[in-house]
């Protein structure tokens, strides 16, 4: 009993990837153990719960209801080890999230800042209702939320460059993302 | 001196690393391991007439099946019975795979090994059992009636049954002026990290090193304890102790469930890699996790309470009929801290409390934050407010009268603790507390509100709730810190972290101690490999024990430290002083010498390997010939270990006070403000600390308004999803206001009390009383959704649920210092 497999090549952090997956492998499963990017987790692998979040095309996707066989037709994918910037840098909503003691235990972190990243990009300049509101899609079972919806504020506060801190690289610029548009500043 | 560490808000030292993508959990580990699956039980309770493989065996990638005909010796009898006491009548555990007989859904029937997950699945669908299916026992009315026991060989299903009392409690209510009767009622929840167990494992041949020519077992675990880990994987293996080593990764939250130990998976994956020589490698699944895991909470109570006219407690006789699951692993710790932590921040005249532990065919009962604790905070703080209703007084004014003052600190409950040591609580000012809370929630204000929603169409109700919570317990906790000949310190200690922020705070404690910059200190958790002595992570302990005892091996380093430097410095130890990472001369500061210099002279070399380390060679400069280079009674190396070993817990305290609004016509209840006062003693790091409320609390709001464990009567859990077991979100989740008090704890060096569970406790209580203060009519039964609420209101207008009088305006009630009036958010 054999299972057909499929040569698929994908673009992930801006590094091209190939791998052979059977059609049915989940886009994390293939992140995670094929291409060994194990920074994007799995919480429940139904949709629920967002920790595996990543960016396909600049867009928040759930890497647990995507196959691999689909994303690989897609531009590009971006995991939390892409956020950073080339030189090291942290993305804002890294350092947010750090600053404001937005995570505790970790695991569900990778998939809110992909999502922030993401939001913070469209919406650069969020009320307190906002932010929260961009992550009621994610469980986080640690922090109650709290110190979650200051980081996106803070992120904002940094990508915004308000306190003297260099203005770091949203996570979809330099045509990274085709339709990022609207609302940027 | 470097600014003082200890109480600053430092940032935490593991986030970079944790945001950066770099975690390592225990599923980003031994990317080349076999993996793990189970069969597991589909029915609550069976017979297994046969386990058919046939078919598993055609699936390509497939390794081994293993059943329980697989095990033999140690592995083939009954998982250990953590903590024995001698309440426990008939102490049930299972086995590593089911032998004949399962008692749960989820209950592991076979284990199979495959290439990968996606293979071992594929042939774990393919094994066959033939079950003869039996009838199930679900919830405590079923379990009590005792028509069907859950395990054969028993006439009933009491596990344990324990009666505690102090003083005369049922002649007390009888004689007293007033008496209540109170049934109440809480569901099963769970711990429910967003990473579930796991477990990998690699067997490595022997070699000199092993000291044993039957090889070695590495083992890591998304666990709350390695020892425990160790030392039971060890006796079920049949090996040393030596011969295995436990490491804990990043674990993704642990809230309790993960200090059970070991599983049945954590015994098979390290037995299973031995016997095929592979690394083995299983990561539960969410549904795994729902039906093979453990819950908590299921309790039902009744309480009879006697009072005075002024609200004072004269007896309280509490009974609580507590459902353990199919199984009793962890023994009984859950009804006795109920039982014991029910009392709270009172002193009733006479106690008298009973339980009995029940097994049910669901799936085990074992700590999870909180420990017990919401359900008696519930049954006492429901009480108080029956109290207070029955008298026509405030509901605050009734917990004055009855709170322990500071003066009569510390105050001996006269019970016996969860941790097997008398209940005296060390210290604690809990009318403070009380004004504290009445000032934050604005209390005396809230009848203004009130009246203005009223007008306004709105239904609003306020609550208060308060707890007492026994943290730290023993027996110990080790730590270990060395300084590096670089400078650098390194620290250790035994027990595990699961996001609680211990690198930092231990980092905080070092740093101070030894006055050196915290980015200059690395600690490691969870790894037997560097300190073998621990016991682990649970009952808020992790900084009373482990924050004390890394903070005593610092001082036990720094002796070491002033006697090589007074050599070196020609000094006497009594005029040096450590400063920025220096020994120095008091008053002379340029006269010093580096701390990673003093680590160079406290080992002396044969070989350099660096230009520091050729100081130490025996070459390099004028020697006592007379002695010998490590002096008699010194050992080579800058380090020094220690233990905590508590007399007792120290107990933490707090009072939360919640606003909620109730829809009118939709039932919905949505909280306005929820307010915590909170002391656990000296503040480490109070940004960790508030971190550490605000999950708790929101644990505590999920437990009282959304999350439950759905069972049938044939002990299908119904909502084993993240789809339908309604963890909240951040639309849920109401922000949290925090005033702190610091009383210190006389136990520890440090003065501190944990701090981990606190958010949580009385959550139900404080939601319950603010929804029934909303609603005119008795709440004793939680969690409650918005249709339960619904059908309150019908039953309550139908004249099945008492209604509460209208309060009194607490403005006059209360004597506590009022504010200028606060809207709520």
């Amino acid at each position: 009993m054999t299972e057909d497999v499929h040569d698929i090549r994908l673009r992930v952090n801006g590094i091209q990837h190939t791998a052979r997956v059977p059609a049915r492998r989940l886009l994390s499963d293939c992140l995670r153990h094929d291409l060994g990017l194990t920074g994007t987790h799995v919480g429940c692998e139904h949709g629920v719960c967002g920790a595996c979040t990543v960016l396909v095309d600049g867009r928040p996707v759930r890497s647990c209801l995507m196959l691999a066989v689909s994303a690989a037709q897609h531009a590009d994918i971006t995991t939390v080890e892409g956020l950073a910037a080339a030189d090291g840098t942290p993305h804002p909503v890294q350092q947010a999230f750090a600053e404001c003691h937005a995570l505790q235990c970790g695991f569900c972190t990778p998939g809110f800042l992909t999502l922030v990243a993401a939001y913070l990009r469209d919406n650069p300049d969020p009320g307190e209702d906002d932010a929260r509101e961009a992550v009621t899609g994610n469980l986080c079972r640690c922090t109650g939320y709290q110190n979650i919806v200051a980081a996106v504020l803070r992120a904002a506060e940094i990508t915004r460059g308000q306190d003297g801190v260099p203005r770091a690289r949203p996570p979809a610029e330099e045509g990274r993302v085709p339709e990022a548009g609207g609302g940027r500043p | 001196m470097s600014t003082r560490m200890f109480g600053a808000p430092v940032q935490r030292s593991e986030d970079a690393r944790l945001v950066a993508g770099r975690g390592a959990f225990l599923d980003d580990l031994g990317a080349g391991a076999c993996a793990a699956a189970f069969v597991r039980s589909p029915h609550a309770r069976a017979r297994i007439r046969d386990i058919d493989a046939t078919d598993a065996v055609d699936v390509a990638g497939i390794i081994a099946v293993f059943t329980y005909e697989d095990l033999s010796g140690a592995m083939a009898e009954p998982l250990p019975l953590l903590i024995p006491h001698p309440c426990i009548v008939d102490g049930r555990t299972p086995y590593a795979l089911a032998r004949e007989h399962v008692h749960y859904v989820g209950e592991p029937v076979a284990m199979v090994v495959a290439a990968d997950r996606y293979a071992a699945e594929d042939a774990a669908a393919r094994i066959r059992v033939d079950y003869e299916v039996g009838e199930a026992v679900v919830g405590v009315d079923a379990a009590v009636s005792a028509e069907r026991t859950v395990h054969a060989g028993m006439a009933d299903n009491v596990a344990a049954h324990l009666v505690q009392e102090v003083g005369d409690a049922r002649a007390a209510v009888a004689a007293a002026p007033n008496s209540l009767e109170l049934e109440l009622d809480i569901e099963r929840s769970a711990a429910t990290p967003l990473e579930g167990r796991g477990v990998y494992a690699r067997w490595e041949p022997a070699t000199s090193a092993t000291g044993t020519d039957d090889g070695r077992l590495r083992v890591y675990s998304s666990t709350q304890t390695a020892t425990g880990v160790r030392a039971a994987v060890a006796a079920k293996l049949e090996l040393a102790l030596g011969q295995v080593d436990v490491v804990v990764p990043d674990v993704g939250g642990g809230f309790g469930v993960k200090i059970v130990h070991p599983w049945p998976e954590e015994v098979m994956v390290p037995w299973a890699a031995r016997r095929l020589g592979r690394e083995v490698k299983w990561v539960e699944d969410r549904r795994e996790h729902f039906v093979a895991a453990a819950h908590e909470r299921a309790q039902r109570q009744r309480v009879r309470v006697g009072f005075d006219d002024s609200g004072r407690i004269l007896g309280l006789d509490v009974d609580i009929l507590h459902d353990n699951g199919a199984y009793l692993p962890y023994g009984v710790i859950v009804p006795i801290v109920t039982s014991t932590q029910l009392l709270g921040p009172y002193k009733p005249g006479a106690y008298r409390v009973e339980f009995r532990s029940l097994y049910t065919t669901t799936a085990v009962v074992t700590p999870y934050r909180g420990a017990g604790r919401p359900q008696g905070v519930f049954a006492m703080e429901r009480t108080m407010d029956a109290v207070a209703d029955h008298l026509g007084l405030d509901r605050l004014q009734v917990r004055a009268a009855n709170v322990i003052r500071p003066e009569e600190m510390p105050y001996d409950q006269g019970l016996m603790f969860q941790d097997g040591r008398p209940l005296i609580y060390d210290s604690g000012d809990y009318p403070r507390m009380l004004e504290m809370i009445a000032e934050l929630v604005d209390w005396p204000g809230f009848a203004e509100y009130r009246e203005r929603a009223r007008r306004e169409g709105r239904r609003v109700g306020i609550g208060v709730a308060c707890y007492v919570e026994g943290t730290g317990p023993g027996p110990y906790e080790g730590g270990h810190v060395q300084v590096e000949t670089s400078g650098k310190v390194r620290v250790a200690t035994g027990l595990t972290s699961q996001g609680q922020g211990h690198g930092t705070v231990l980092a905080q404690i070092v740093a101070d101690e030894l006055d050196v910059p915290i980015a200059d200190v690395e600690v490691t958790t969870g790894d037997t490999r560097r300190m073998a002595y621990s016991v682990g992570t649970f009952a808020s302990r992790g900084a009373v024990t482990s924050g004390s005892a890394v903070a005593l091996a610092a001082r036990r380093l720094k002796e070491k430290a002033l006697r090589i430097a007074a050599e070196a410095l020609e000094a006497d130890a009594g005029d040096l002083e450590f400063a920025d990472g220096r020994i120095q001369v008091k008053g002379s500061p340029a006269h010093g010498i580096e701390l990673g210099t003093v680590a160079v002279l406290s080992n002396p070399l044969r070989y350099a390997f660096d230009a520091a380390s050729a100081a130490a060679t025996q070459f390099s400069g004028a020697a006592d010939h007379e002695s010998p280079p490590v002096a008699e009674g010194e050992a080579p190396g800058l380090e020094g270990t220690d233990y905590h070993s508590p007399l007792r817990c120290t107990f933490a305290n707090g009072a939360h006070a919640a606003v909620v609004e109730t829809d009118p016509d939709t039932a919905e209840i949505r909280i306005l403000r929820y307010c915590v006062v909170h002391d656990c003693g000296n503040l480490i790091n109070p940004r960790i600390v508030e971190g550490q409320v605000h999950g708790g609390v929101a644990q505590g709001v999920a437990g009282a308004l959304y999350e439950r464990m759905a069972y049938d009567s044939d002990g299908q859990l119904l909502n084993a999803s993240l789809m339908d077991f309604l963890m909240p979100y951040a639309s849920e989740v109401p922000t949290v206001e925090i005033a702190h008090m610091q009383t210190p704890s006389p136990l520890n060096p440090l003065g501190v009390k944990g701090a981990g569970e606190a958010g949580v406790i009385p959550g139900s209580a404080v939601l319950a009383a603010a929804v029934e203060d909303a609603e005119g009519f008795r709440v004793d039964r939680m969690p409650i959704s918005p249709s339960e609420l619904f059908e309150l209101r019908n039953r309550h207008a139908a004249g099945e649920v008492a209604s509460v009088p209208p309060r009194p305006s607490p403005a006059t009630a209360s004597d506590t210092s009022v504010p200028s009036a606060r809207e709520p958010r």
